[in-house]
């Protein structure tokens, strides 16, 4: 077999490939995928809150990810401003993971009781009613929109399906929990969780 | 990390390592370099232009083998190969101590010095203020400016009007410990719109923002029953629960008619988060003598 053969032959190169890629796959993906190191959550940490899941949703929807990180690197400079660096059994609940690959604004894995639930209401409708440099933008519609009851109990229902360990009663009472909340009430119910299970915040 | 999965780990990168090196010595010996005429691929254009099979230069060749060698190197070196720690004992979180330990080194005696000093004389010292300010731009900028003269809802920090009192105590406590300020609702026990709308222009007259017409005197007995209990029976306020003077002219949520009526049928709740645990009581003492420090400048 020459070089020239597999350069020829398209069917051939693309096994090749996809050989070569795989290994790489192998080695650094599937380990972590299912050692236990990634897999099992570390103390204190629970799936998401009915309300607090609907935050999350929120969150992926109007894009925070764009602009907020949510994984703090073992380097002082980190730390020093946002709270512990994260650790691989804080994300196992997060489907898909909030990491994000751009800090516009600041850091939010440990923002959870850094501001009022008020501050963060205010916070989010005018930014620059309380921090007149930012260049966040307001998010006032939040405020309007109800959640859906329905979603949530399925939402939820799924994650169970998943392995997330929501009990039954969990799931019956999730329609409740979020009765007459608007997305802004999540959404900040979600904020607020951020980093709260560590059990030191130094 | 179970040992199959570092095992798995480490005979998947060596296997890999191996096959790059078989794979580009035997491309290589497969190259038109070993055989005798330069040949030509067969492909012409424009006439007269024909593409030439000519081998890679040597140093390109060479490139591979030397990238190759220094993976191997750095394998050995650093964690890579399964469980193996690398030989320089290299660690995430060891560089991380190593980080910590350096900077502690670097910055402890600075603050020992300052944790040891009267909080007036560091209130005055020009170091300490120094530090406070960048302490103060980390964590107090987005709730009380980055001028310090706060947002509605968020204490002026420059006015020299005290919730709490401007002593060491009371500043280091709201900082560490953080606040919960409840302003109760009080529409009801004012019995509606006109009862709210005299003590509107009563609390804003104990300022002088309005004159108190005979109406708006009318509450005064209502004051001294609903209000006097925290904020004194002249509307001074009372430092030792935080709450606000009203003869005075800061408001935190602001002095007009709406924003006290606000005030008054809604109530409030004003939350300082607690700090304690982020910063240590010796970067709090600095912090907290550089707040003593704001008002005082001004």
């Amino acid at each position: 077999m020459r070089h020239e053969s597999i350069e020829k032959s398209v069917n051939l190169m693309m096994v090749l490939i996809v050989v070569a890629i795989s290994i790489g796959g192998l080695v650094e993906l599937i380990p972590l995928m299912l050692s236990s190191d990634a897999t099992e959550p570390d103390e204190n940490i629970v799936p998401y809150s009915a309300l607090r899941l609907a935050g999350r949703d929120v969150y992926i929807s109007e894009g925070c990810y764009g602009c907020h990180s949510q994984q703090i690197r073992p380097f002082r400079s980190e730390t020093e401003r946002y709270g512990p660096f994260s650790t691989a059994g804080e994300f196992v609940y997060d489907r898909p993971f909030q990491f994000g690959s751009k800090r516009t604004g600041p850091d939010l894995s440990r923002v959870g009781g850094r501001y009022s639930d008020d501050w963060q209401r205010l916070h989010l409708i005018d930014p620059r009613a309380l921090v007149p440099e930012s260049n966040m933008p307001g998010y006032p519609w939040l405020a309007e929109r109800e959640l859906d009851p329905e979603l949530i109990t399925s939402k939820l229902r799924t994650l169970q399906f998943l392995g997330d360990p929501y009990s039954d009663e969990q799931i019956a009472a999730a329609a409740g929990d979020v009765e007459g909340k608007t997305e802004m009430d999540a959404l900040i119910a979600y904020l607020q969780s951020l980093g709260t299970n560590r059990r030191s915040r130094r | 990390m179970p040992a199959f999965w570092a095992w798995f780990i480490a005979a998947g990168t060596i296997v890999f390592v191996i096959w790059c090196v078989w794979l580009i010595s035997w491309s290589a010996k497969q190259g038109p370099q070993n055989k005798q005429d330069e040949e030509l691929v067969g492909h012409t254009w424009d006439g007269d232009l024909e593409e030439w099979n000519n081998p890679a230069p040597k140093w390109w060749l060479y490139l591979y083998f030397i990238t190759i060698a220094w993976g191997v190197g750095y394998m050995i070196a650093y964690p890579g190969i399964g469980a193996f720690e690398g030989l320089l004992g290299w660690s995430q979180e060891g560089q991380y101590e190593a980080e910590m330990q350096a900077a502690a080194d670097r910055y402890d005696p600075i603050y020992e010095r300052f944790a040891g000093m009267e909080f007036e004389v560091l209130a005055a010292n020009a170091d300490a203020l120094k530090l406070g300010a960048s302490l103060y731009a980390s964590y107090c900028t987005t709730c009380h400016g980055s001028d310090a003269r706060g947002a509605a809802g968020y204490p002026n920090l420059v006015d020299g009007a005290w919730i709490w009192g401007r002593n060491e105590a009371a500043i280091t406590q709201t900082i560490m410990q953080g606040r919960n300020n409840v302003m109760p609702a009080l529409a009801g026990a004012l019995g509606g719109d006109t009862g709210v709308d005299n003590m509107v222009n009563y609390v804003r007259s104990l300022s002088g923002l309005v004159e108190a017409d005979a109406a708006a005197m009318s509450v005064q007995p209502m004051f001294a029953a609903l209000c006097s209990a925290c904020h004194g029976a002249d509307g001074g306020g009372n430092q030792l629960i935080g709450a606000p003077n009203l003869t005075d002219d800061a408001w935190l949520y602001g002095s007009s008619e709406d924003d006290v009526r606000s005030s008054i049928v809604n109530g409030r709740n004003g939350v300082m988060p607690a700090h304690g645990e982020l910063l240590g009581a010796k970067r709090a003492k600095i912090l907290a003598a550089y707040v003593y420090s704001l008002s005082g400048s001004n």
